[in-house]
């Protein structure tokens, strides 16, 4: 089984996020990167389905600040094979539709049995990447998934549904996924294995395609809402603050 | 470096060497099953295999069995093992320590944990706030706190301030009160603001030496660029990690706990202090300030120049005291100690505080002050406790 | 190409998706400006009576066996051909388990411009706007609606649903279903959900936790306030993956839609994710330190305490004024 997993960089929400003087993009001078939550489940998903299976996991990302430690955990937790697109960041946060693109070019060279990627990103703004690359490469999709097994060339997998409800279902390969969340959560790993892993891994760095742009939304304006519009704010110490919550639930009718 | 086990050795064989490694290590094969480490641990009840019981298993061959249950999570490097131990084996920092980063390279770490662990990765501090906002509680009190980036002149004491009492509210109350004791001793000093990264010391004790080499490196870059005559921390496990471990790594400061820097200008603080606080006042030694590094006196020392106070001792004091439950990775295994154990040795502590009749728990310590607070709220009998920091205390004297 | 806007009516079960209303109320914003109809386009087996009470113009209507149970294959393919057909102004999709895959696999195959995200749309000037929100609902992004047809993936908070229904039923004008290929990916069975001990969406008053709650031994408390409250507990997603309360308990997206009187929210950020399963609560309380936490958004009454030391005093004062 020749796995491949997707990942990309995310603005990280623990900092405050600013529009830049463009008014049309986030300020990058203080954005930090980070790896988009559910990418890591699908790295983990990977790495369950080798163990189990056999097989190879390879790890494709592009350039920006943290991606080279992505890279390294990503060797450390069992990858084999690493590539950094080169000439796409994502600083410079790229539409899907383009992402798409410079991966299938990519992944046509790797001919995967299976493509996983994290089923949406926050930043996602001309829809998630995984189906836009499904059609890319000519493969089927399905998404939101928190389970894949594979035996004998069959694929099932776990498609997740509102209010709890789910659908076992069954996808030729070679197929993308859009995973939700591994059967494991993403395991921890000691730096000093990571540190093994920049001596021993490899990063291959491959320019990517001059990619064609279109598919995404041309962006007007960017804005924050204003917080706390509605919010009636309780302010003082948290005894006063518990006894105002305190009367409001016995507006309700509910003390 | 941790590394990993020599595949030419079996398991136990490389686990041995790499404890004979560590200073006074050859001691473990002095251990006399006497049961002592295990009787004195405050959670050693709860664990399959407490300190002897490792080192038997260690001795018979089978210490993958003891690696195969959960229950060294449970311990908080309290030190208390070490402290009794007859043939003074380095049991905190050897066997406990070096056991957890075996689980840990083995990736058989606690969520909550593992949770932490990546926080301080990403963010230099476990709670996984933005380092931007490292010194944010300078802004929010109002106070004036010189940065040294800012300052760009040397500086007697470099104040490294912490994770917690950096981050968390509580702990804030009681940085924010030792600012204010500085100022108003005119002490010439300074602090790293955004440059600061966590000591890395907790992380060590819970398994993650790689982590703690990383974040000490951070540290080490940041305090090369200024001058400065010492370190002043009020963060026991900062301290600690500048004592005794920071060297190793070729980080060399003078140190000092802030209960040692005030006492030593008591001279000059005891004036200040014109208000009374008319309280009995019990005082809790941390393990890092207390046991690990034998600094009982100053902390009361400076509680006795308070007018009005009146320090009780409570039954577990000085080097017998009890572990609050936070070090060592215990402040990142609350839900695993309580799951296990349905226990929180900080309501022991309260328990302690009251019997001793105390109507202030006075601490040095940042990471103690939220868990005490939510123990008198659940320990019978103490709803009036007041748990202060000394810093905390002081400032309550000079205002009045 | 027609000034139509197709919306495509996801149902699931029986069950039209809320997120449908809200398509066709946005539907209706664009189909003003551009003098077009709003189109239901509805893909089933025997579900026209879903029809009903849609605020659609007309239905068009695909009916066959083969497409009882959502396909992803066979469904885009089908919503392929019929684009290429009728080729809308634009078709709206829900951003949900769905909606978010045929619509992007319809932007792929089609060579069509996708905005997602959408949560807003309206008419300024000659153009109609929309207003995406992203990065968590920190940050809303507004663009123009793409000049061809193009494919619109809507998330709620923008437009009521009560927009998108209607007393007067739409007519339904049939479309023969496409030959359909071995389709590549197959149903093989639905897995029920784990039946909980409560069932939160008929609780009058509900406390949720999010990762604010930060430690497992912390649920209990919040547990305590829900007990006292004669409430349930209920939390965000990343609570129920760390398996601290089962998935039955889980609001939002990919959990239950809640509607109680009183929605207590402790420590959740308020992600759009998890604000789609709780928007509709009459009183939403919220408590997070974080004064940016988009929670606040949809909250009536906020506070910035932290939650661990107001949990024990909420405890305290909820016990002792008794829940009636």
């Amino acid at each position: 089984m020749n796995i491949a997993v997707l990942i990309k960089l995310v603005p990280d929400l623990v900092e405050e996020l600013e529009i830049d003087a463009t008014g049309t993009a986030l300020d990058t001078t203080w954005l930090r990167l980070i790896i988009n939550e559910v990418d890591e489940h699908a790295l983990e998903q990977a790495l369950l389905l080798k163990e189990r299976g056999g097989g190879d996991v390879t790890v494709v990302t592009a350039e920006g600040d943290g991606a080279e430690d992505v890279l390294y955990a990503a060797a450390a937790k069992g990858s084999d094979r690493l590539i950094r697109l080169r000439g796409i960041s994502f600083e410079d946060a790229p539409g899907n539709h383009t992402l798409a693109r410079v991966f299938a070019a990519v992944l046509r060279d790797l001919e995967p049995d299976l493509v996983l990627t994290g089923v949406q990103a926050h930043n996602d703004l001309d829809g998630s990447l995984g189906p836009l690359l499904a059609e890319e490469m000519g493969m089927p999709y399905v998404g939101y998934l928190s389970g894949v097994q594979t035996e004998d060339g069959v694929c099932r997998v776990m498609k997740e549904y509102p209010g709890g409800l789910a659908a076992e279902m069954e996808i030729a390969l070679p197929a993308v996924l859009g995973i939700q969340a591994s059967e494991e959560p993403p395991r921890y790993l000691a730096i000093s294995r990571i540190r093994q892993a920049m001596k021993t891994a490899t990063i291959v760095d491959r320019e990517a395609e001059q990619p064609d742009t279109t598919g995404a939304p041309g962006v007007i304006s960017m804005f924050t809402p204003e917080v706390g519009e509605a919010a009636t704010m309780l302010t003082g110490a948290d005894d006063e603050v518990a006894a105002r919550i305190v009367e409001i639930l016995s507006e309700q009718g509910l003390l | 470096m941790a590394v990993a086990i020599d595949a030419e050795r079996s398991f136990t064989e490389s686990l041995e060497h790499r404890l004979l490694d560590i200073e006074n290590g050859e001691r473990i094969r002095a251990c006399l099953q006497c049961g002592l480490c295990s009787g004195t641990c405050p959670v050693g009840y709860l664990m399959d295999f407490p300190p002897h019981k490792m080192i038997a298993a260690l001795r018979a061959g089978m210490f993958e069995e003891v690696l195969s249950h959960d229950s060294i999570w449970l311990c908080v490097s309290c030190h208390a093992c070490a402290d009794v131990c007859p043939a003074q084996i380095p049991l905190t920092d050897g066997l406990m320590t070096v056991a957890k980063e075996e689980m840990v390279l083995a990736g058989n770490t606690p969520v909550e944990l593992q949770d932490a662990l990546e926080k301080s990765q990403r963010y230099g501090n476990p709670l996984g706030e933005s380092p931007r906002r490292r010194a944010a509680w300078v802004e929010k009190a109002g106070i004036d706190v010189p940065v040294m980036r800012e300052l760009r002149r040397p500086v007697e004491a470099l104040w490294f301030v912490g994770d917690y009492a950096s981050h968390h509210p509580r702990a804030q109350l009681a940085t924010v009160a030792l600012a204010k004791v500085f100022r108003a001793l005119d002490v010439d000093f300074g602090i790293l603001g955004a440059e600061e990264t966590s000591d890395g010391d907790s992380q060590r004790l819970a398994g993650e030496r790689g982590l703690f080499e990383m974040l000490a490196d951070k540290n080490a870059k940041a305090l090369s660029q200024y001058e400065f005559g010492e370190i002043v921390t009020a963060d026991p496990h900062a301290y600690n990690a500048f004592l005794n471990e920071y060297p190793g790594l070729d980080i060399a400061y003078p140190t000092r706990h802030y209960t040692q820097f005030l006492a030593d200008n008591l001279d000059r603080l005891r004036p200040l202090l014109t208000g009374r606080i008319d309280a009995t006042v019990a005082y809790h030694d941390p393990c890092y300030l207390g046991r690990a590094n034998g600094v009982y006196e100053q902390p009361r020392r400076l509680l006795e120049a308070i007018p009005g106070v009146t320090l009780v001792e409570m039954r577990h004091t000085r080097q017998a005291s009890l572990c609050c439950g936070r070090g060592g990775g215990g402040m990142w295994l609350d839900g695993f100690l309580w799951e296990k154990g349905r226990v929180r040795p900080s309501e022991w502590r309260v328990s302690e505080a009251v019997d001793a009749g105390a109507e202030i728990l006075a601490l040095a310590c940042p990471y103690e002050a939220p868990r005490f607070e939510d123990a008198t709220k659940t320990v019978a009998g103490a709803g009036d406790l007041i748990v202060r920091d000394i810093a905390e205390l002081l400032v309550e004297a000079m205002d009045g | 190409m027609s000034d139509d806007i197709h919306v495509f009516i996801e149902h699931l079960r029986g069950e039209v998706a809320e997120i449908t209303l809200i398509s066709l109320a946005a539907a209706r914003v664009i189909a003003e400006q551009t003098g077009g109809e709003v189109v239901g386009v509805l893909l089933g087996h025997d579900v026209q009576g879903l029809a009903a009470g849609l605020a659609a113009d007309r239905i068009l209507s695909i009916d066959d066996p083969a497409a009882g149970d959502y396909s992803p294959d066979l469904y885009i393919a089908t919503l392929a051909g019929l684009i290429d057909s009728q080729t809308p102004r634009a078709v709206l999709f829900g951003d949900t388990s769905m909606g978010a895959e045929i619509a992007g696999c319809l932007s792929g195959r089609l060579g069509l411009p996708l905005v997602g995200r959408c949560h807003t749309v309206r008419a300024a000037d000659d153009q109609i706007r929309v207003v995406s929100q992203i990065c968590g609902g920190k940050i809303f992004v507004e663009s123009a609606l793409p000049e061809s047809t193009v494919v619109v993936s809507m998330v709620p908070g923008g437009h009521r649903p009560d927009d998108g229904r209607s007393e007067t039923a739409a007519p339904i004008e049939t479309i023969p279903a496409p030959a359909f290929g071995e389709p590549r990916v197959a149903l093989k069975r639905y897995v029920e959900p784990e039946i909980g001990e409560i069932d939160i969406t008929k609780e009058d008053v509900l406390v949720a936790i999010g990762r604010g709650i930060q430690l497992e031994e912390n649920v209990e408390l919040a547990e305590e306030l829900a007990q006292a409250l004669g409430g349930a507990l209920c939390a965000s997603r990343p609570i129920i993956d760390q398996g601290w309360l089962p998935s039955s308990q889980m609001v939002g997206k990919s959990g239950k839609r809640v509607e109680p009187k009183v929605y207590l929210a402790l420590g959740v950020s308020g992600a759009p994710e998890h604000v789609e399963g709780m928007a509709s609560s009459a009183t939403v309380i919220a408590v997070n330190t974080d004064p940016a936490a988009p929670i606040f958004d949809v909250a009536h009454y906020g506070t910035e305490a932290d939650l661990l030391d107001l949990l024990p005093e909420l405890i305290d004062k909820v016990k002792a004024a008794g829940a009636g």
